[in-house]
């Protein structure tokens, strides 16, 4: 409690925190409505592939979180620390598939290696090995979510005051051994709020496991809704995922807990670490990073393109609409997310850690389940709202709020409260202070969050689809209306597009740092 | 703060912009249909009738589930579905269609209570490589596909909505121990499965499997994207199961706020000019359902389908398909 200075949380903050809270709760409030209407739901519970597909999906955001850590963090490391020739870039590049939509990725994945792919065309081979099943959804879900980790252990790294590791380095230790004893133990926070957000993702993810064949939870959930005359199985399969959900977090909770407190100091400009003759290596390994994940998803968009290229129409209306939509539902979740890392992290008291917590209920829902709690809610309670942008834009916010959390909880993290103590024992009220003294403090925090609702919602399709106002057409939209008649060659159109307008989003996140103590003086 | 207000003003603002279509006499469709499909019908109707329409867009399923979970409260006045069994799920929601439309199709094609009819028919065939095999080749019969000869060359999409009527016409013509008994057959010859039927007709073409289990029009859709794709359909003989003719039908909402419109609009699908739409504009070769328009060359016309198939009930396929999911389920098809 220190650190709050023994004060009481705020209603300042509390009010605006628990609106959002509740609302974000609306889905689940959904599901344990429709999972109790009928007795079939614990016969569902009961089946024996319930449990084949939880553990099938537990498997899979286990190895998704892995890969996504060990990519993630390296990448971070070698662009960040090292005299990695042209890092810059290889920052950029390697961040980059964090705009391509999974489902996008996982069909350039197939059109590459899939049978009778390019790659299959190219070698001139019979047979190629299985891509399809749990290869396949491993390798497209940590192609779409490893640059969380990525941006926000570089922007940690970036901000870490490098004398310790220095001090490492001039006690003769080798980098290898400073980066696992000392730089590591410093990035547990942006490890594991990069973590959270890959196995969130991964649990909800519909695109991928289904087009990749892997039973999954989502894809037995969508399953279930096409039974049709009785929802209530396919809401207690839901709920068996919020469970998984909650799991996800108490690990990760775990994990921060256990994070040592090393003050930020000062961020300084690092000598960087010399590669020696481990600079081909790295260089190689980036570029199989980057050349997996990015260049060969957009080479197959591109051999697409190219062979449709004459019946191409520029969709800039779409391109619009996806821009405007996703606008709004950045800046909303960043403003709805401000008061509740606010309370997490500066009043840390149980009350407050569950309220934060709890915001993460909805998070690994499936769309369909978020789209459908919308519409019973809005359609019968809130009829004005209902098909409008407003009711959209709130529903982007339920499924990414935690991402707007993480850019600004990191960074509250890492300022740590002294300005805002100064300002408070100076006589500004707990709102003032906030809004004068911690907001400009942890801009950067709250942009790079805001950033990534944004980038997640240009690519978001099944809430899109049954929320938005009738003829509002976006990117992923227009995407999903080609490739489900199989006209890829015309869908990849809208798909570079997407991936070129957020492109200066990526760029902006990718060369961010966290916020250091201001020192006065 | 400011700032705050301003941008929650400047979202209602917006937000209201986005509901300002004139709802009041505007009609509203919900198609399961695909836009890239069916979008000129739409446009078609507009410009004759003077109407204007808005269409909603999505999966048929997840558009059925919506307008349940609307209740009253939903907007749509009409549902344009891919398939009977969508329809079927929202059955107590649709008004009764008067005679004189339901009769514009033969009684096969609509619902037996007359909340839905028929707008196209689609029949289900087994698209085949023609570089493997010759239409000789290509069995009578889905029942011959458990032969061991065809291990590991079939392809299916089961978790698609039109492949899980057809499992419910088979369990409804010969019963659910022989339909369980096929799956199991089938499943031991290690079919491959597909996320939907685009997908399978694809891996025919690409050599990957031999024989797909889907409906007639994807090979038209697969051929648009690559012209010379070596596929082909077989429509099979007789009464087998694999050779069902189901439907894409339309119904009205119960209490719809522009039911005369709506009325006009379901009418205007089942004309004779729509109906040629089928034949001669849309790429994916769709059968017309009313009495004496000719399908696109090399689709049957119903007449000669009429004879085949099983003989069941279009309209019991909603209230069916749990049972055939389960069915799915215990035989591993699906999870």
């Amino acid at each position: 409690m220190s650190r709050a200075g023994g004060r009481r949380a705020p209603y300042s903050f509390l009010l605006p925190a628990l609106v959002t809270v509740a609302l974000l709760l609306l889905p689940l409030a959904y599901l344990v409505l429709r999972a109790g209407a009928s007795s079939r739901g614990l016969r569902v519970l009961t089946r024996a592939t319930t449990l084949e597909l939880v553990w099938s999906t537990g498997l899979l955001v286990a190895g998704v979180t892995a890969a996504s850590v060990t990519i993630g963090v390296s990448v971070a490391w070698l662009v960040t620390r090292t005299d990695l020739p042209g890092r810059r870039l290889w920052a950029v590049g390697a961040a980059l598939p964090l705009v391509i939509p999974s489902y996008v990725a996982a069909f350039c994945i197939l059109g590459a290696f899939g049978p009778r792919g390019l790659l299959q065309q190219l070698l001139g081979v019979e047979q190629l090995p299985e891509i399809y099943g749990y290869g396949g959804a491993l390798a497209a879900l940590t192609l779409s979510t490893y640059p969380y980790v990525l941006l926000l252990v570089s922007a940690a790294l970036r901000g870490l005051d490098p004398s310790l590791e220095e001090a490492g380095r001039g006690l003769g230790q080798t980098p290898l051994s400073v980066f696992r004893r000392i730089t590591l133990p410093a990035l547990r926070p942006s490890i594991g709020a990069g973590a959270l957000l890959v196995a969130l993702y991964t649990l909800s993810d519909f695109g991928v496991v289904s087009l990749m064949r892997y039973d999954a939870l989502t894809r037995a959930i969508y399953l279930q809704y096409r039974s049709l005359f009785d929802r209530t199985p396919a809401a207690m399969l839901a709920l068996v995922l919020v469970a998984m959900t909650a799991l996800v977090l108490l690990l990760e909770g775990r994990w921060r807990r256990r994070l040592s407190r090393t003050g930020p100091g000062t961020a300084r400009q690092v000598r960087p670490h010399g590669l020696g003759r481990w600079r081909w290596p790295a260089l190689a390994y980036c570029a199989t990073v980057v050349g997996a994940f990015l260049v060969v998803p957009a080479a197959v968009l591109g051999y697409w393109l190219a062979r449709g290229l004459e019946r191409a129409d520029l969709p800039w209306r779409e391109t619009i609409n996806s821009l405007s939509a996703s606008t709004l539902a950045a800046v909303v979740a960043a403003v709805a997310a401000l008061p509740i890392a606010l309370l997490a992290i500066r009043y840390p008291t149980r009350w407050t850690r569950l309220l934060e917590r709890l915001s993460f209920a909805g998070n690994a829902l499936p769309g369909i389940v978020i789209a459908l709690s919308l519409v019973f809610f809005a359609a019968n309670y809130a009829s004005p709202l209902y098909q409008t942008l407003a009711l959209l834009v709130f529903a982007y916010v339920v499924r990414f709020l935690p991402q707007a959390l993480a850019g600004v909880e990191l960074s509250l993290v890492s300022v740590g409260p002294r300005v805002e103590e100064a300002a408070r024992a100076l006589g500004r009220g707990p709102l003032a202070t906030a809004l004068t003294v911690t907001v400009p403090l942890v801009r950067s925090g709250i942009l790079a969050g805001a950033a990534l609702v944004f980038l997640s919602a240009m690519k978001e399709l099944p809430a899109t689809l049954l929320l938005r106002p009738i003829g509002f057409e976006t990117l992923a939209t227009e995407i999903w209306k080609l490739t489900s008649v199989g006209a890829y060659s015309r869908a990849a159109l809208p798909a570079l597009l997407l991936i070129a307008v957020s492109a200066p989003f990526v760029y902006f996140l990718s060369s961010r740092h966290e916020p250091t103590q201001v020192e006065h003086g | 703060m400011k700032t705050i207000c301003l941008m929650l003003a400047a979202l209602a603002l917006a937000g209201c912009g986005g509901s300002d279509g004139g709802r009041s006499d505007t009609l509203v469709v919900y198609s399961g249909r695909e836009e890239e499909l069916v979008a000129p019908l739409f446009e078609r109707f507009e410009q004759e009738s003077g109407i204007e329409v808005e269409v909603r867009y999505a999966d048929s399923a997840e558009l059925a589930a919506t307008i349940a979970e609307e209740g009253d409260n939903s907007p749509a006045d009409v549902f344009f579905a891919q398939d009977p069994g969508s329809l079927g799920a929202i059955e107590e929601q649709l008004a009764t269609l008067p005679s004189t439309l339901l009769e514009r199709v033969d009684e096969r094609f609509r619902d037996s209570a007359g909340g839905w009819v028929g707008t196209s028919g689609r029949a289900r065939v087994l698209v085949y490589n023609t570089d493997e095999l010759s239409e000789d080749e290509v069995p009578d019969s889905v029942f011959d596909l458990t032969d061991p000869k065809w291990k590991g060359k079939v392809g299916l999409p089961p978790t698609n909505a039109s492949f899980q009527a057809f499992v419910t016409a088979m369990r409804l013509d010969v019963g659910d121990e022989r339909t369980r008994e096929w799956l199991e057959a089938l499943k031991a010859n290690d079919p491959k499965f597909y996320e939907k039927n685009t997908p399978t007709v694809e891996a025919v073409a690409s050599g990957e499997i031999q024989l797909g289990l889907v409906n007639h029009y994807y090979l038209y859709l697969v051929k648009a994207e690559q012209p010379d794709a070596p596929i082909e359909n077989k429509y099979l003989p007789g009464n087998d199961p694999g050779a069902l003719v189901s439907v894409a039908g339309a119904g009205i909402l119960d209490g719809a706020e522009h039911a005369d419109a709506a009325e006009r609009f379901v009418r205007f699908l089942l004309e004779d000019d729509q109906q040629r739409f089928y034949t001669e504009e849309a790429e994916e070769a769709e059968i017309p359902l009313v009495a004496g328009i000719e399908p696109k060359e090399g689709v049957p016309a119903l007449d000669e389908l009429s004879g085949r198939g099983p003989d069941v009930d279009l309209s019991s396929f909603g209230a069916e398909l749990e049972r055939t999911l389960e069915l799915l389920n215990e035989t591993g098809y699906t999870s």
